[in-house]
């Protein structure tokens, strides 16, 4: 049956390849969106890990997750150093990681932050951040860059950078009289913290030292060896990444500092603001998963009709079969085994494209939208898609295919 | 015992009001051949299903080899035809995209005969046909219409059948191939000593035969046309 069902499709190649486009092209669109969908929810959600708590100033907790661990935005308000130093101490706190955000260079966001960082930040599955060369700080004007960073720039160890006041490429004013040097690069994490350029809280202040009322003023400025830079307070940060003892003391300690009564702080709780986030892009994500759908049910919709239509230019075919002694049923199952290998191919010529068209944008897609995709799609969604769209074409090529059926049943031989 | 045994047999096409088929009563003994001489409409082709067993009438009794048609399954009447008779259509005898070979093998699939036995007897039939080997693995599209027609007879004796049907086989043909076709058809049929039922309006083809029926002559409804007439 097989030898038959094949050469019969070969013999109407015409209709057939247009049908066979038409359910390649919808395959690779089902499939590539609920890849990219399944790929930017797991970067998503793998950006930080491990986290109990992040404090800010007060402010919506999706505007705090989106400027202190996605780097998209400003913060509102800072939280000043003597609340930090209070949190810190209390006995819930089991370490600390300070962010002060604001600076730039070329493009990609400066962190100022502690050693902690390097030591308690997690992200995916309780993966540590791991230098790929060099080591932490060790000096306030020591820098840490992410893989991105360094890949793109093509910095270092021990290369001297220039950090630049405010955010943007270009900028008017840099800190040339205070080069930070490079002391570590990070190992690639597919995290924000590949685009991000790590420096000291010091370091951080240094650079706005030389400034009056948002001027430059060259006198004021330090230089590199200036001993006022071992003497250098932070006096602000912008957000605080908090480890507990335990996590029982979560809500406890969340209510304390949203009540803290020197300043208004809003403390969350990473995970639970990830998942508000991802719910309002994950309606988009719907949208697009639905709208593929209806896509495939229109080309399933189209191999049904085409199979349809054959029937009549078929017509003596299919009596020829029951005239040599084939059952009704074996007309059945011919046009059900036909649809069935069209979609067959169609699903994996559309994988195939997919696949073709992750590797020829690969590139681009992470140079432009730091997206770092699989190559090779291979999430249960994407084997159910398939095996559903399969299952789809079997089901309606029933109504072609018992039409067959029933044509068949009383007939006097020559022609269905 | 007869190969073909007819009593009182009546076909109605569904939604017609008029028997289309009333046959009081025919026999064929095994063996034996018969020409069927019948203008189209007369109710020749629904005899044929009738016979194959894809149509089954409302009344009466059609029994083949001994077989009451009628109390088979339809499972098993598609079975029967597919051992027992071979039909030869007056055109599109082949499936058109598969090979001669592929043809053949399609037939006797459904008759359960094993592959290397359809194979040697292909050869045997290709040899009896004056068809050359090589054909077999040609797309019977790309054959004559006269090849055709003789691939159609080795397709109808592949599965050794007790018998064969003929409708109008010969009408495609012109008169030289037709000759030829007739003489190869009688020599094969000779050979595996097959009940033999050759419908026809061509009167001069009846010399072929044993035994020359009008179908006006066992159909009521068909001699009540011609009588309207």
């Amino acid at each position: 049956m097989f030898e038959v069902a094949l050469s019969s499709l070969w013999s109407r190649r015409g209709s057939v390849m247009l049908t066979l486009a038409s359910l390649t092209i919808s395959m690779a669109i089902v499939i590539g969106v609920e890849h990219v969908r399944a790929q930017a929810e797991n970067s998503f959600v793998r950006t930080v890990s491990g986290v109990d708590l992040l404090v800010g100033a007060r402010t919506s907790q999706i505007n705090l997750l989106l400027y202190s661990v996605f780097r998209i935005g400003n913060a509102t308000n800072n939280i000043q150093w003597q609340s930090y130093q209070d949190i810190n101490a209390r006995p819930e706190v089991a370490w600390s990681i300070p962010f002060s955000l604001g600076d730039s260079h070329r493009g990609y966001r400066v962190l100022g932050t502690s050693n902690d960082h390097f030591e308690y930040f997690q992200y995916g599955d309780s993966e540590p951040l791991r230098f790929s060369e060099g080591e932490q700080f060790s000096h306030p004007l020591h820098a840490v860059v992410g893989s991105e960073v360094a890949q793109a720039l093509q910095y270092e160890v021990a290369q001297e950078i220039i950090v630049a006041h405010g955010i943007g490429s270009t900028s008017f004013v840099n800190h040339d009289n205070l080069p930070f040097t490079i002391a570590g690069v990070l190992a690639p994490t597919g995290t924000p913290v590949d685009r991000t350029i790590h420096v000291t809280l010091e370091g951080i202040e240094a650079i706005h030292l030389g400034y009056q009322n948002g001027i430059q003023v060259a006198a004021l400025a330090p230089t590199a060896d200036d001993p006022i830079l071992a003497e250098l307070q932070p006096t602000q940060i912008t957000a605080l990444l908090l480890g507990l003892e335990s996590p029982m003391a979560v809500f406890g300690l969340q209510r304390a500092i949203n009540n803290y009564p020197s300043e208004p702080l809003t403390a969350i709780l990473p995970a639970v603001a990830l998942g508000e986030l991802w719910q309002i892009i994950g309606t988009l994500e719907n949208l697009l998963s639905v709208i593929s759908i209806l896509v495939l049910t229109a080309s399933l919709l189209g191999l049904s009709t085409m199979l349809l239509s054959s029937l009549r230019e078929r017509r003596r075919e299919l009596a020829l079969y029951r005239a040599v002694g084939a059952r009704p049923s074996f007309i059945l199952w011919l046009i059900e085994l036909e649809a069935f290998a069209m979609t067959a191919v169609a699903a994996i010529l559309g994988y195939l494209v997919v696949v073709a068209g992750i590797t020829l944008t690969q590139g681009w897609l992470s140079e432009s939208f730091a997206l770092v995709i699989d190559t090779f799609p291979s999430t249960p969604g994407i084997w159910a898609y398939m095996a559903g769209a399969i299952v789809a074409a079997v089901v309606l090529t029933l109504i072609p295919a018992t039409l067959a059926y029933y044509r068949s049943l009383g007939h006097a031989l020559q022609s269905l | 015992m007869s190969a073909i045994s007819i009593k009182e047999l009546k076909y109605t096409w569904p939604g017609s009001d008029e028997p289309t088929l009333d046959m009081p009563s025919l026999e064929v003994e095994q063996g034996g051949s018969v020409f069927l001489q019948g203008a189209s409409g007369s109710g020749k082709s629904t005899l044929l299903g009738l016979l194959a067993g894809t149509l089954t009438a409302q009344s009466g009794s059609l029994k083949i080899l001994g077989t009451e048609i009628a109390s088979l399954s339809a499972r098993q009447r598609d079975r029967f035809r597919a051992e027992h008779i071979g039909i030869v259509f007056q055109q599109f005898n082949l499936i058109p995209f598969l090979t001669v070979s592929g043809n053949l093998r399609l037939a006797s699939r459904f008759a359960n005969k094993s592959r290397l036995d359809t194979e040697s007897r292909a050869k045997k039939l290709m040899e009896s046909l004056r068809l050359d080997g090589s054909i077999l693995e040609r797309r019977a599209d790309q054959l004559s219409v006269g090849q055709q027609q003789r691939v159609a007879i080795a397709r109808a004796f592949i599965n050794e059948p007790e018998i064969l049907f003929a409708d109008e086989p010969t009408s495609a043909l012109d008169t030289e191939a037709r000759d030829f076709f007739m003489r190869l058809l009688m020599s094969v049929r000779e050979m595996t000593d097959c009940t033999m039922i050759f419908a026809s309006h061509d009167s001069s083809l009846a010399s072929y035969f044993e035994t020359k029926i009008e179908i006006t002559e066992i159909n009521r409804v068909a001699n009540k046309v011609t009588s309207d007439v």
